[in-house]
């Protein structure tokens, strides 16, 4: 069983005076999420990451397709029971304080009465807002109430957690309290399925990442896949400076110490490469292929539409 | 479902009891009943029927006030503000929210009710010095006022399932002032004729007949309300907050939530 399954999800808005326009929001999304991984949901603003986490949390509805989470229909209020989610710039009732808020989602989430208050203080404890007292969310920071966010999307020990934009807008100490946050949920084994545009975050934390543009799935895979994908280079090392002359066309970039040359040469160019330096008869050190970063992958994919124009 | 929909519920009453707003309005008709035996002072032997009217038509107009205030927001405003999306997301039917919202309301209205009615009969007891028999009957008014507010909270919260607050706040008042005067337009509509006959009767059905909710006058002038009015009035406004209350969830489980 997978946690979340979509099959050709799709959502289209209409547009104009009289709505008679459709403008696709997301097109025909496939995408499978396992148990137990941290899937990053990658794409710039207006990607239509934001349109499929409300159609998974019923918030919307689709257009055509359907989407499952632990093999049943997103909707289904079974389901419900097992995922948390936190909105993006979430906004919670103001006037409430945090354990009261708390006490609220886990009435409608169905926490029994018994050992609920315990449950709020070691959340709070948890996200650090242990002691706020009862200080109204009004008076909380950006980075206090995305704690809260937190802290509601899992108050009922959910399986599945989505989490929309996480760390959007807040300061790097903020952000680096909510990924060891995430970090804590991904080490207790849950499923998390974030979006977001802050690619380091990603990768620092996910197993495997998608990337949408336009509404339109780019990619996905695993993340040191989609890097070494981008690996275009490789770093070649040699003993034997006299053979750099045979291959210092295809180096971009050499640097000679003593004998040895380190040189970094094109991945379509290293079989002919390495003939030469066979052929120079110098002696291989290694071959190490240079990884591209997650960004590096993620403008290729966000920019093949440019190209492909 | 019971916890859900009282969780719901206490919550929205929380919301509207934390809300300075209310309290200004409160304040507001509290003192409008407290200063009705100065009026009554004025007016040679009619000082009763004087606060009965002002009391009793402040208790009416401040209640459906507050359903429109707090009533056009109840949906909208959790739209607006997403605050809808975390509960979206957990085990809460769609219906279960609208249901929710509204009994909140009618909690705070209740309590509302409950408050000003004190105030009103202590105007009394201050004003005659003594409260009879007859001064029992005038809580029929304050019941057809309770079923008055019961009809616009169904109301308001139809329109804010589908409109901004402000649209919303036109609309239920447009209706209250329609629904006050539904029996001038059933008159009309007897004397019609052709499609204005038709058009006309039907809009008076479709309509909230608050007319026959206001006792007030009759009340005042100790006139007895009989049972029959009293079981239909309930039957009635009990049967029109359902349907336009199931309108509303009809409306709401086929939204988009932008």
């Amino acid at each position: 069983m997978n946690a979340i399954e979509t099959q050709s999800l799709s959502k289209d808005y209409a547009v104009g005076f009289w709505k008679r326009q459709l403008r696709p929001a997301v097109k025909s999304l496939n995408l499978t999420v396992n148990l137990g991984e941290t899937f990053g949901f990658l794409g710039p603003n207006g990607a239509g990451k934001t349109t499929t986490l409300k159609m998974l949390m019923g918030i919307i509805f689709p257009s055509a397709g359907s989407a499952t989470i632990l093999g049943k229909d997103c909707l289904d209020p079974a389901v419900k029971q097992k995922i948390g989610f936190l909105p993006e710039q979430p906004y919670f009732y103001d006037y409430l304080s945090a354990p009261e808020l708390l006490e609220y989602y886990a009435q409608l989430s169905g926490v029994a009465p018994a050992g609920r208050k315990d449950r709020i203080a070691e959340l709070l404890a948890r996200v650090g807002l242990a002691d706020v007292g009862n200080k109204q969310l009004r008076k909380f920071s950006k980075g206090m109430l995305q704690r809260v966010g937190i802290a509601q999307a899992i108050i009922h020990d959910p399986e599945v957690i989505f989490l929309d934009e996480p760390m959007s807008g807040l300061d790097p100490l903020g952000r680096y309290e909510i990924r060891e946050l995430i970090q804590s949920l991904k080490d207790a084994g849950k499923t998390i399925f974030f979006s977001t545009h802050i690619l380091s975050d990603a990768e620092a934390l996910c197993d495997r990442v998608a990337v949408i543009h336009k509404g339109e799935l780019r990619g996905v895979g695993v993340v040191n896949d989609l890097r070494s994908a981008t690996a275009e280079k490789s770093e070649v090392i040699w003993q034997g400076a006299e053979a750099l002359a045979a291959v210092a066309k295809y180096a971009a970039d050499s640097h000679v110490t003593g004998d040895t040359v380190r040189a970094t040469v094109s991945t379509q160019e290293l079989d002919l490469v390495l003939e030469r330096l066979r052929q120079q008869r110098a002696r291989l050190v290694s071959v190490t292929p240079l990884h591209g970063t997650l960004e590096e992958y993620f403008l290729a994919k966000t920019a093949e539409e440019a190209v492909r124009a | 479902m019971i916890s859900r929909l009282s969780a719901i519920a206490l919550n929205t009453f929380r919301e509207a009891v934390r809300d300075r707003v209310l309290y200004n309005l409160i304040v507001f008709a509290l003192l409008l009943v407290a200063g009705a035996p100065l009026l009554g002072q004025i007016s040679i032997d009619i000082e009763r029927l004087v606060l009965v009217n002002v009391g009793l038509s402040a208790i009416s107009l401040f209640g459906v006030v507050i359903a429109i205030f707090i009533g056009i927001g109840l949906v909208s405003k959790e739209i607006e503000k997403k605050t809808l999306y975390t509960i979206l997301a957990r085990p809460v039917r769609r219906w279960e929210f609208i249901v929710g919202k509204s009994s909140g309301l009618l909690m705070t209205l209740a309590a509302n009710t409950a408050l000003m009615t004190a105030g009103f009969y202590a105007a009394l007891l201050i004003d005659q010095r003594h409260l009879g028999r007859a001064d029992a009957g005038l809580l029929i008014a304050v019941y057809f006022s309770a079923l008055q507010f019961l009809m616009m909270t169904a109301i308001t919260l139809l329109f804010s399932t589908f409109s901004t607050s402000i649209f919303s706040a036109v609309f239920a008042f447009s209706l209250f002032v329609i629904g006050t005067f539904s029996e001038d337009l059933r008159n009309f509509a007897a004397l019609a004729h052709g499609i204005t006959k038709w058009f006309s009767t039907g809009a008076a059905y479709i309509v909230p007949n608050f007319a026959s909710l206001n006792v007030i006058a009759q009340v005042g002038h100790e006139q007895p309300i009989g049972g029959r009015l009293i079981f239909f009035n309930t039957l009635y406004a009990v049967l029109y907050s359902a349907a336009v209350t199931a309108g509303a969830v009809l409306i709401f489980e086929r939204r988009n939530l932008k």
